[in-house]
Formats: C-alpha cells, structure tokens, sequence
C-alpha cells in the first residue's frame, strides 16, 4: 500500500492560517506598528495592555494566530520557492526549514504567552 | 528523487521532452506576477509573528523594555518594512476573501450562487473582527 501524503494535513493547517491571518493581522498591525508607535492615535497605557495581554483568552487567540499563521507561511513559502524560483530539487532543505520554522516559532509563541507576568 | 530516476537514459525513451522555464516567469504577465505578490504575503504574515513576540516578550519584560521596543518600532527601516507588510497583508486579506467563492461553490436551485453571496459575508465579518479588536485595544 502507498504511504499515505501528509500533504492534506498541511493544506488544512494553511487554509486555517489563511483564514486567521486576513481576519486579524492587517488590524493589529496598523494600530500595534503603525498607529500607537508613530502616534496617529493614542496609544493604551502600558499597563492597560498588559492587563488585556494577561487574559487566558487572550494569549489563547494570540496563541491560535501565531500557530496557524506560522504554518500558513510555511506551506505557501515552500510552494513560492518551488514555483517562483523553481528550486523543489532542494526540498530537503526546504522542507525542514518550512514546517521547523513554524513549529519552532510556535513553540516560542507559547513560551512567551505563558510566561507573561 | 523519484523524478531524477525518471528521467534517465533508456532505449524507448531516447529524450525526455522538458521545456526550460526562466527563473523569472513570473514577470512576464501581471496575473502571473499578481499570484508571485500573493504568495510572497506568507512573509510579510510571518514577520508579524516576529514582531508580535518581541512586543510581548518586551511587554511582559517591563515598562523600560516596552520604552525601548516602541524606539524599535519608531526606526525608519522598521517604519517602512511595516508598511509594506501592511500593503501585503491587506492584499492576502482581499485575495483570500475574494478566493472563498471558488473554493465554496453553493448551489441553490442547481445554479451557482453570486460570488458575492459568499465573498460579502466574508468582508462583512472581516469588518466587525477589525472593530472589535479596535475597540479591545483603543479601551485597553
């Protein structure tokens, strides 16, 4: 029988990212790097974010963005250099650089969030 | 690997037929380059997630370490980098919401439904998650 494709698995964690990247990152990019930073608007206090960070649910959400995001790039970053640069003879290379990438950052995003004081 | 078996030399197959492609065939149409500028989004996502993780690392390492993070984040080359990761993950957002009625085909009445049945929904909910996360965060 044929080893069955692990490719499936991979696709879902990339369209869950996909889906949770459009609805949240352009948001929280423009007020968190943009607006409270270059002082558009008033940014909150330092100690009205770290409140609303402390939350369980909100390091669970930050948790569940970072995760999908983190593999949403992976499996589409591997497809641009396969089909852009057309580099899929070095897969091997690619591959564990992709999805350990993610799993690596995945695991550093739970370390942070946890670790939150 | 598999494919570099294949295409070895035999009898029956004198040549294998491979048309050479340019590195750079992406620049050669706009649909093509649009789906290259699509793709290359995944790293403008993945650099938020950096970004996210200093900002909170600094966040919960104290008010100094916050200080510093926003100088980071007031860096010209920071500033510009995040514009443009700001162009990119707003052309993911649209792409991706204008994608969703190819994925999903309803049929109602053995018709396909406007693609705007299913795209509208989509922008209408991408508004209210922006709002309320704006809202979380202008009260925090």
């Amino acid at each position: 029988m044929r080893k069955r494709s692990n490719e499936p698995i991979l696709w879902v964690l990339f369209s869950a990212g996909g889906v949770v990247a459009a609805f949240l990152v352009p948001v929280l990019l423009f007020f968190l790097f943009l607006a409270f930073p270059l002082g558009w608007i008033t940014p909150p206090s330092y100690e009205g974010l770290l409140a609303l960070v402390r939350l369980p649910i909100t390091r669970l959400g930050l948790f569940v963005l970072c995760f999908f995001s983190l593999f949403h790039w992976a499996h589409r970053f591997r497809y641009t250099l396969y089909d852009g640069l057309q580099i899929k003879h070095l897969n091997q290379l690619i591959f564990p650089f992709c999805y350990g990438g993610a799993v690596i950052g995945s695991a550093l995003a739970a370390y942070v969030l946890w670790n939150i004081k | 690997m598999s494919e570099a078996r294949r295409t070895e030399y035999t009898e029956f197959r004198p040549r294998w037929y491979k048309s050479r492609v340019s590195t750079w065939w992406w620049l050669g149409r706009w649909s093509y380059l649009k789906f290259i500028l699509r793709e290359i989004s995944s790293v403008f996502v993945a650099w938020f997630v950096v970004e996210l993780l200093l900002g909170l690392h600094a966040l919960s390492g104290g008010p100094q370490r916050y200080e510093e993070f926003q100088g980071f984040l007031c860096n010209p080359l920071v500033v510009a980098l995040n514009f443009v990761s700001l162009f990119f993950v707003l052309f993911h957002a649209v792409t991706w919401f204008n994608l969703a009625p190819k994925a999903m085909a309803v049929r109602l009445g053995g018709k396909r439904v406007p693609n705007l049945w299913i795209a509208g929904p989509n922008y209408l909910a991408w508004v209210a998650v922006s709002a309320i996360v704006a809202w979380f965060l202008l009260r925090a």
